[in-house]
């Protein structure tokens, strides 16, 4: 009997399958914030060690509390609207970034069988869904009738969108490949994949440039260091977040680190495994997937830390030239290579 | 040859690679920051810090209201007033300090003919007002009495270098 099967036992069709959803949504929504809150501490104290600094280290032990006294110090704020600003629309884009960035965990596997919602075209839903993602920006970025923020949407807006196109090739060698838009299949697809026992499409040679561009646009998509033009404070004070206070401050912190945490998620899934252990090889199984799954997110949270520690910010017009003149073309070409390599061997001639 | 080996080094992100690896070895690296409010740097025996207020051992305050650090002062800091005391003594009536103002360059130290006017260690004196930073001579001379073992120390460390 499953989850929903025992709910719907004792409830009925409609009502126990409505209470089981809400239940596993509860399940992913709520560890997703805990996630989100450990994971902004954890990137504090990497971007510190790496510039030789302490990092949080007084709330609780070695500073672990830090995010929690920092929603509480934010929760206990005063909501501040500017009187030149859109009432509604003002504070309905913080609701749409955080509500976005919760709803794409749906599809996302955790492990065998532990996913939401397991539907055949996931990888389309997670495009359409992440691009919905950029209204909040666009909206906060309007709303508040302030010059600063309303460039910061401006550059959000172009720079998610080029990145994007980069983000859609990439995605297609990959469906290409594994020939599925489901991600629990994509993951599978990877099984023994090269040499018949490295699990994942990152380890194939002719994958792994795509691997590359996908993490370098999935920091341009959720604009990360070095691509964080949005809130470039030198130039834009706090991009789209300047006229924000209080809790609809802290939606948006929370919606950007719960993106990134899902294009961390992402890039493990798609080239390096999602669940399956790196090797093929039996004992390796005994861990259970979901324990492999979030090794790989935390993995990629440390490279994006890392970069961020590391590589000073883009100006816009090499934002603009690398995602059109260098990835569009790069990830073009990969798709062709992929689909020929793939007629030739796995279709035939 | 060239050209090939920069085309090489810019799809290899070559650059970024180092720049990562030399990150990655400073995330190794022991700090370079205190643990500030447990640990300490060390200060300087001649460190200019809070005014104070200083007294002789047997309770007498040494200024004698000469007036050298006000007129030395360039941020015009200091104010003073003095008359005669009942014992034909010269004392200030009133000598306020206004820390805002101060630019901390110690001249009222150098000016001091009796070593009364001291900038001591003590760097921790924010306040939450602005007014808590108008000193007045009860304030001053209380800093004195609170850190002249540590002020007379600082000076006796620093006599054989004047």
């Amino acid at each position: 009997m499953t989850f929903t099967q025992w709910f719907q036992s004792w409830g009925g069709e409609a009502f126990g399958w409505f209470l089981a959803t809400t239940v596993l949504i509860l399940m992913i929504a709520l560890p997703l914030m805990l996630a989100v809150a450990m994971i902004i501490y954890a990137d504090r104290k990497i971007w510190a060690a790496m510039a030789l600094r302490r990092g949080p280290n007084v709330v609780g032990p070695f500073g672990l509390l830090q995010s929690f006294a920092d929603g509480l110090k934010v929760m206990l704020q005063e909501t501040i609207i500017p009187s030149a600003a859109n009432r509604g629309l003002f504070l309905l884009a913080p609701i749409i970034t955080f509500t976005v960035a919760l709803i794409v965990w749906a599809v996302i596997p955790f492990g065998p069988g532990m996913v939401l919602a397991d539907i055949n075209v996931g990888l389309l839903y997670l495009l359409a869904a992440s691009s919905l993602g950029v209204y909040g920006v666009i909206i906060s970025g309007w709303a508040s009738n302030s010059k600063y923020p309303f460039y910061s949407a401006l550059r959000a807006a172009a720079q998610m969108v080029s990145y994007e196109v980069s983000i859609g090739f990439v995605l297609i060698s990959v469906v290409l490949w594994a020939d599925s838009f489901n991600l629990s299949t994509i993951v599978l697809a990877q099984k023994a994949h090269v040499f018949g026992f490295l699990n994942g499409f990152g380890f194939n040679p002719l994958l792994f440039p795509m691997a590359v561009v996908f993490l370098i646009s999935a920091l341009a998509e959720t604009a990360r260091a070095p691509f964080d033009l949005t809130e470039a404070e030198s130039e834009l004070v706090a991009g789209y977040q300047t006229e924000y206070s209080s809790m609809s401050f802290a939606l948006f912190w929370l919606g950007e680190y719960a993106n990134v945490i899902l294009m961390c998620a992402l890039n493990a899934i798609l080239f390096w495994g999602g669940w399956l252990p790196p090797i093929d090889w039996a004992p390796l199984y005994a861990v259970p997937g979901i324990i492999w799954f979030f090794a790989k997110i935390l993995i990629f949270f440390f490279i994006f830390s890392w970069i961020k520690a590391t590589v000073p910010r883009f100006r816009y017009d090499q934002l603009m030239r690398l995602g059109w003149k260098i990835f569009l073309p790069l990830s073009l070409i990969w798709v062709f290579l992929v689909s020929g390599y793939l007629m030739l061997t796995r279709y035939g001639a | 040859m060239s050209a090939i080996a920069h085309f090489i080094k810019t799809f290899t992100l070559w650059e970024f690679v180092k720049a990562h690896w030399l990150t990655l070895k400073y995330f190794f690296k022991p700090k370079a920051t205190i643990n500030y409010p447990y640990e300490r740097n060390p200060l300087s025996p001649r460190f200019r810090g809070e005014h104070a207020l200083r007294r002789y051992p047997n309770g007498e305050e040494r200024c004698i209201a000469c007036k050298l650090c006000e007129a030395v002062c360039p941020a015009q800091a200091i104010t003073i007033e003095a008359e005669p005391r009942d014992d034909g003594s010269r004392r200030t009536t009133r000598y306020d300090i206004d820390m805002t103002k101060c630019i901390y360059c110690g001249f009222c130290q150098e000016a001091c003919p009796v070593d009364a006017v001291v900038e001591g260690p003590n760097f921790e004196y924010a306040t939450e007002t602005r007014e808590e930073l108008l000193y007045d001579k009860a304030k001053l001379l209380a800093n004195g009495d609170r850190w002249e073992r540590a002020i007379a120390a600082n000076i006796a460390a620093d006599a054989p270098y004047r």
